[in-house]
């Protein structure tokens, strides 16, 4: 504060202070304690609101409970309620997405930070910042294209022979994990190239020159050094998958809900703000535990994951 | 034009830190004055200080005789040059030369002209519309100087300026730094590590140690008659014998040490206090036969051939190292690695000296 | 053994750079052809019908200009919010800084759909119905934090020695900022600028839940792909991209010349530095 004063003067810094404590205040602090209000709130017609009717439950909550169906796993069907079933659905399948772009994007980092020659990098990085400039609903567009039942896809696999009548592929979530994969590879692709950029080469020379396999420098060298990176990568798309709207409206089927989808019947079909703001905590939630986790599983600080 | 700058009773504390410890000093209007010491002894604070960035925890500085108390660095009449010069990168050298000016809402015209006077004192004629980056070394720290003088400053503050630059230039930038001052008669204040920058520059020279000012003195003085251990150990070489003063009148000592007894000036103010026997290597003389008193046999160990002197290693008997710089005078005989001569220190030029003054306390 | 190993790299890459751009060209493409579907295959003829259909439809250009209104707006917020924001966090330290930067980084991470239902719900306790004013200010809570990021790594590359030279020049504290800091700024406030602008016309999870009846063209794109679509979303899409690619060229190129520009300067400055010494 003093240091503020000293540098900045008594007026910059009240502006300084003025429009951050706006922003943290007006547009990030104050909405979100509403809605944490809000979500133990009934829904309730405009002439009730602040009457005896408007108490604070946990009934919102409660709504995910209701309306059970059939869940296989493995060999055993349970019934489980239908949002529950979407809401660790849609943990499960972005952590697929997550694991999906890992493990694309981890041998192109390793190979942009350290194997290609520095003079291609530059067209090699607006090549792939290309698709980055093209909006999320474009992409995903792209891929209804490409999916679609009388699609390209189908024709070149019927051409060529591999398959001998169209397959359905906008059917339960695997186009859904189609579109994640592609829209958020990048975002693994950056951070992941970023942390192995920063190995000293010779380290892995080192390790070459001690006589260790491959794998075993991929092992005990690289990834340990790229954990912050793989942490930040992580982070990143899942909290993107499961935040996701676009594509799993555009590309999944009605079998496959995301439950942003929930949310958003919630607040724009059933117009029911309160129960789709105490959905919307859910996910705010997960998405906090989650960040949690990884920042604890990798050792790793916000500021780490933030670039 | 040119003030002169009182510290009275100054002291610095960061925390629990006292980065300057009771400093007093009073610089003259004009004058050429330097700050020596060690990294982390407390010059670069005073030098904040002066210029205003950092106010006194404790006592008073005056420039021109106005107390300084509360004055922003923006309202005094200091210029400071920094220790990375501080240009602004962004903006022609004309700019950042006129800047001072433009910021009092002077017009552009007069602006470019005081630009164009100032890069001509400083030997830079054509410089006026490159950038930053264009420049060597040596032309940054001329800008640098141009800018500081833009201002009219009555006092300019340098701060290491020549640490960043090559030795021979340094050597060269020593010179135009002092024709400058001379030039412009501003008062111009120091601040270096380096003892031979300071020596050769300044009018005056304070060594500080901890916070503490030991010393302050012509350069002269300040290399020929140090007041403690610590100064003289800063400004140069020397050997250093410990032992006990078995008698002390007229400002002359015998100091008994465990490689014989030798008589040795001892220094105003350090009666009492333990003192160490300092002799610098050029004031050592190397002779077949001893000579009247303070002689000591040694055996040559190493000689190294320097150019301008010749550097003896020799040892005494009981394994003491003691260093005797020669000059070369071309005629100069080289003795032998081996052979054994006789180490003469005159008792004049011999110092018995305390030790710092103060710690951090 | 090195070499087939760096082939199998230089494969993978080609591979993954076919797979990230044969689908935009699929699209693109489609644009062209003359199916009431859009696909590729068949190929059933070039047509600009689409790119015809686009022009005459009304409300995707009112969707358009929502959006650039929206975008800008959102710049001309998020700009000035996060340059403070980076420069307040940068002369704090400690606890304070880092739960400070914690607030302002999570909005990143947050849902879409968390920060448009949560803008939705405050500002209608004050009564301020849904519209793109909603959008503009639940966008500026996260791109605010884009530009703050932008600014923060700029100012780690700054000279505090340049704020005091000039304060000890005489300068005041508002001169200092605008001679000095926001000139040393502007490259990554231009770039916190350009990422405002475009991460808000890309943006769909809050503006789905704050616009009202309002459209954008993500919006209205969307909608139209759930309702039947024609090519015109392709034609649209194409254009889009060749926009925005425009754009990143233009300003890729603009970046380099500076560099060399740069780059030329510290030669001369090197060149001065040796014939000094010599």
């Amino acid at each position: 504060m003093q240091e503020l004063l000293r540098r900045y003067g008594v007026g910059l810094t009240a502006a300084f202070i003025g429009l951050t404590a706006f922003w943290l205040l007006i547009l990030v602090i104050l909405p979100n304690v509403t809605l944490f209000e809000s979500s133990f709130r009934p829904y309730l017609p405009v002439v009730d609101v602040g009457g005896p009717l408007d108490t604070y439950s946990l009934n919102n909550y409660m709504k995910v409970f209701g309306v059970p169906v059939d869940v296989s796993v493995l060999w055993m069907t349970f019934q489980v309620p239908v949002h529950i079933k979407i809401f660790f659905g849609t943990i499960y399948y972005s952590t697929l997405v997550t694991v999906i772009t890992f493990l694309l994007a981890y041998p192109l980092a390793y190979y942009l930070a350290k194997v290609v020659s520095p003079k291609s990098l530059p067209t090699l990085f607006l090549l792939l910042f290309v698709p980055l400039w093209v909006s999320e609903i474009l992409r995903s567009f792209a891929w209804f294209i490409i999916l679609a039942f009388k699609g390209p896809l189908n024709a070149l696999l019927l051409n060529i022979g591999l398959i001998d009548a169209p397959v359905r592929w906008i059917s339960g979530y695997n186009s859904v994990i189609v579109g994640l994969v592609y829209t958020y590879v990048l975002f693994m692709v950056f951070p992941l190239y970023n942390a192995i950029q920063s190995l000293d080469t010779n380290q892995i020379e080192a390790a070459e020159d001690l006589g260790a396999p491959w794998w075993r420098i991929h092992q005990r060298v690289i990834l340990p050094h790229a954990k912050p990176g793989i942490a930040s990568g992580s982070v990143m798309v899942f909290m993107l998958c499961a935040g996701s709207l676009l594509v799993p409206t555009l590309l999944g089927s009605t079998s496959a809900q995301w439950f942003t989808q929930t949310i958003q019947q919630w607040m724009l079909e059933a117009l029911d703000w309160n129960t789709g703001a105490a959905y919307a905590f859910m996910l705010l939630i997960l998405c906090t535990v989650f960040v949690s986790v990884v920042m604890r599983i990798f050792r790793v600080k916000l500021s780490d994951i933030a670039k | 034009m040119s003030a002169g700058i009182e510290l009275e009773n100054v002291v610095c504390d960061f925390g629990n830190f006292r980065a300057v410890d009771n400093v007093n000093v009073n610089i003259q209007p004009g004058e050429f004055f330097s700050f020596l010491g060690p990294s982390g002894c407390g010059k670069t604070t005073i030098l904040r200080m002066i210029s205003g960035f950092n106010e006194p925890t404790k006592g008073v500085i005056r420039i021109g005789g106005k107390d300084m108390r509360g004055q922003r660095p923006n309202q005094r009449p200091t210029a400071l040059i920094f220790q990375n010069l501080a240009l602004f990168p962004l903006m022609p050298i004309w700019e950042n030369i006129s800047f001072g000016l433009e910021v009092r809402g002077v017009d552009k015209a007069t602006r470019r002209k005081r630009a164009e006077e100032l890069l001509a004192l400083v030997d830079l004629p054509d410089a006026a519309d490159k950038m930053v980056s264009q420049l060597s070394g040596g032309q940054k720290q001329r800008v640098a100087i141009a800018r500081a003088l833009a201002v009219e400053p009555a006092v300019m503050l340098l701060d290491e300026p020549l640490s960043a630059l090559d030795l021979k230039l340094r050597q060269h930038m020593r010179a135009e730094l002092r024709a400058i001052q001379k030039r412009t008669g501003v008062t111009f204040i120091y601040i270096t590590h380096d003892q031979g920058e300071a020596l050769a520059m300044s009018d005056r020279v304070g060594v500080m140690s901890q916070g503490r000012l030991q010393q302050v003195a012509n350069p002269r003085d300040i290399y020929n008659n140090p007041v403690n251990g610590f100064v003289a150990s800063f400004v140069g070489e020397n050997n250093i014998l410990t032992g006990s003063v078995q008698n002390a009148a007229d400002g002359m000592a015998s100091f008994a040490t465990p490689i014989g007894t030798f008589r040795a000036r001892l220094v105003d103010g350090a009666n009492g206090k333990p003192v160490k026997l300092y002799i610098r290597p050029e004031h050592v003389t190397l002779s077949e036969i001893p000579g009247k008193e303070n002689s000591v046999p040694v055996t040559i160990s190493d000689v190294a051939f320097e150019g301008n002197f010749i550097a003896v290693q020799a040892q005494t008997e009981n394994g003491t190292t003691l260093v005797a710089e020669l000059r070369n005078d071309g005629a100069a005989t080289v003795p032998a690695t081996g052979s054994k001569l006789h180490m003469t220190f005159d008792a004049q030029r011999s110092a018995l000296l305390p030790d710092a003054v103060g710690g951090r306390g | 053994m090195h070499k087939n190993r760096n082939l199998a790299f230089h494969l993978y890459m080609a591979l993954f750079l076919a797979y990230l751009l044969i689908p935009l060209i699929i699209m693109g493409g489609a644009a062209f052809n003359d199916s009431k579907l859009p696909t590729v295959y068949p190929w059933k003829g070039y047509t600009d019908q689409w790119f015809i259909d686009l022009w005459n439809d009304n409300r995707i250009w009112i969707a358009f200009r929502n959006t650039i209104l929206v975008a800008v707006a959102v710049a001309a917020i998020s700009v000035p919010i996060g340059t403070a924001a980076a420069i307040l966090i940068n002369s704090l330290g400690g606890r304070i800084r880092s739960a400070l930067y914690g607030i302002m980084v999570a909005p990143i991470l947050a849902p879409g759909a968390v920060i448009g239902i949560s803008t939705l719900l405050f500002w209608n306790k004050f009564s301020v119905p849904a519209g793109l004013h909603l959008s503009v200010l639940g966008q500026v809570s996260y791109i605010a934090a884009f530009v703050m990021l932008l600014v923060l790594a700029r100012l780690q590359s700054f000279d505090h020695s340049l704020e005091e030279a000039a304060l000890d020049l005489g300068a005041t504290h508002s001169q200092v900022m605008r001679r000095i800091m926001l000139p040393h700024l502007y490259p990554a406030i231009g770039a916190g600028a350009a990422i405002a602008f475009f991460q808000s016309i890309e943006n769909f999870n809050i503006t789905l839940f704050t616009r009202g009846n309002a459209d954008t063209l993500t919006v209205y794109v969307f909608s139209k792909v759930r309702s039947g679509i024609t090519p015109t979303i392709n034609a649209l899409a194409l254009l889009l991209i060749l926009f925005t690619l425009g754009l990143a060229v233009w300003y890729e190129l603009n970046r380099r010349r500076k560099a060399r520009i740069e780059a030329a300067r510290e030669a001369e400055g090197r060149r001065a530095e040796e014939a000094a010494l010599l």
